[in-house]
């Protein structure tokens, strides 16, 4: 699930101490369907043996979309102690019960507000039997990858990538606004000035990139954007941006690619 | 069938009542039978260019409204034959002109034998330009060599592509760039956008490089079509625009600076 965060602390030569950005990152979804002390902390030991990569200092988010049971006496304490323990690190909670909010107040962890879409089954679902097959090739990946990140990022992927490819063949003019949901979008001439381009995929621009593009918009760290010439306003990648006078640093109206490397923009040269 | 063509450009002042004026004017010279429509609806300025200002008795909105007929409304212009002015009412708002009645007229005229109808489109891009623009079939984009007037004719290019009648159809108007107040010398020096630098932002065919000239002021106060001064360079400029928008094949001029020897120096002066 993708979350807008904003944080980053650059120390650097400058002036100012920090700066604040906006960013996108994809946080895992802790959703609990009932609560019974022993059961639960059975459980999600268990877990943790199958994938001990995963459940390390893993931030997730508390929902309780589907909770069977009286809410407001759940002892979140109690439950966040044992996630703790077995390396899972909730950062904020999702409900609109007001008792839990209070109790999430008391251990500082963030509320957020409830979401539309229904929640995915997830990796650190609490009952292992009837976890998706995809369970077990996201927890093998990320054992080679030795990366939390990865992980969530290849299940985010896998979400987006059957989604078809919007072509345009005509410029993007000022003022206008294109977006590729689901997919990856190409666009065989030039982005003008004052002109938005999105996907949730890739983009590929044939041509220049004078206005401003934006890949995995809804959260996808492994999306690229390519173009022919870079004199864009704005590039970004899963919510992570350069604009023009970061840009013109480094290979302006040249052919690149814009990859996300660690929440880091990198752009590279495409020959 | 009449061909319908809007002198366009998103900026003020950039010279569309001028160019209107010309290729109107040049059209008729070579024997087809043209209309000029003044869109300005509250600002009429066409009719000053063409002197046909005291002439004026019905104007366009009247017709719309249905209180006087085309043949009572058009002002047959005293020097090219074949051309015919329709002006804009000074008295009204923009709001006058309505989808239905715009189209009502284009039909008769088009019933009416013209083979062009030349649409000079007010400045911005509300209700008058969009008017202007929803019917043609061809767009003459009017632009000075300067980032903001470039930037407003992109933006003008995407309306036309995507909201004309045309782009409901899922067809192309046709789309061409006529650069005015062009001075090669401030190019050379770099005070200025060159044609291929406009050519590249809006990648689109170039009708014409209109050269900047004290003539174009002195024809539009006289009256007189700068087309009908075929000594200046920008009556010649237009002349070759209006060849070129017939599909003549006329190669472009008066895109360098020109180099003056001293003979020709002292030829000039004394001329």
């Amino acid at each position: 699930m993708p979350l807008l965060k904003s944080l980053s602390k650059k120390p650097s030569a400058s002036k100012s101490a920090f700066r604040l950005k906006g960013g996108l990152f994809p946080l895992t979804l802790l959703e609990i369907s009932h609560y019974e002390r022993a059961d639960f902390e059975q459980q999600l030991t268990n877990k943790a043996a199958e994938a001990p990569i995963f459940f390390n200092q893993t931030p997730v988010v508390l929902s309780f979309e589907e909770f069977d049971g009286d809410i407001s006496t759940l002892p979140l304490g109690e439950l966040v102690n044992i996630c703790k323990a077995q390396g899972l690190l909730p950062v904020a909670l999702r409900n609109s019960n007001t008792e839990l909010q209070t109790q999430a107040k008391h251990i500082d962890l963030a509320i957020m507000p409830v979401g539309r879409v229904k929640p995915s089954k997830d990796v650190t679902e609490a009952e292992p039997e009837t976890a998706p097959p995809e369970n077990t090739s996201v927890a093998e990946k990320n054992e080679d990858t030795d990366e939390p990140n990865a992980a969530r990022s290849a299940e985010a992927r896998s979400e987006f990538s059957h989604s078809p490819t919007k072509t345009v063949t005509t410029p993007i003019r000022s003022g206008q606004q294109v977006y590729a949901p689901g997919g990856d979008l190409i666009i065989m001439a030039s982005v003008s000035a004052g002109a938005e381009v999105l996907a949730d995929g890739n983009i590929h621009i044939y041509g220049a990139l004078r206005g401003r593009a934006l890949a995995g918009v809804r959260g996808d760290t492994s999306a690229r954007i390519f173009c022919q010439s870079l004199e864009a306003e704005l590039v970004s990648i899963a919510g992570n941006f350069k604009v023009d006078e970061d840009l013109r640093k480094d290979h302006w109206k040249s052919a690149v690619q814009a990859s996300l490397d660690e929440h880091t923009l990198c752009i590279t040269p495409l020959v | 069938m009449a061909k319908i063509i809007v002198v366009t450009s998103g900026k003020g002042g950039v010279g569309k009542t001028t160019t209107s004026a010309a290729i109107s004017s040049g059209i008729a010279m070579r024997g087809h039978k043209t209309v000029v429509i003044d869109f300005d609806i509250g600002l009429r300025n066409l009719d000053i260019i063409m002197n046909c200002e005291r002439r004026v008795v019905y104007d366009f909105v009247n017709v719309i409204n249905g209180e006087a007929n085309l043949r009572q409304a058009l002002i047959k212009d005293k020097r090219a034959e074949n051309l015919y002015i329709l002006p804009a009412s000074q008295t009204r708002d923009k709001d006058a002109l309505t989808v239905e009645g715009v189209e009502r007229i284009l039909n008769e005229l088009a019933a009416d034998g013209f083979e062009y109808i030349i649409c000079d489109s007010p400045a911005g891009i509300e209700h008058g330009a969009f008017m202007a623009m929803y019917f043609a079939d061809m767009a003459i984009v009017v632009a000075n060599p300067e980032v903001s007037s470039v930037r407003d004719s992109d933006r003008i290019l995407g309306i036309l592509q995507s909201k004309s009648r045309r782009a409901e159809r899922g067809e192309r108007v046709e789309e061409c760039l006529l650069l005015t107040r062009y001075n090669p010398e401030r190019v050379a020096k770099g005070e200025m956008l060159g044609v291929t630098d406009v050519e590249e932002i809006l990648a689109t065919k170039l009708l014409g490089v209109i050269p900047e000239s004290e003539t174009v002021l002195k024809a539009s106060n006289q009256g007189i079509p700068v087309i009908h001064d075929i000594e200046s360079p920008a009556g010649q400029a237009y002349s070759d625009a209006v060849g070129r928008l017939l599909g003549e094949e006329v190669e472009h001029r008066f895109m360098s600076v020109e180099q003056k020897g001293l003979f020709k120096r002292l030829f000039r002066r004394s001329a």
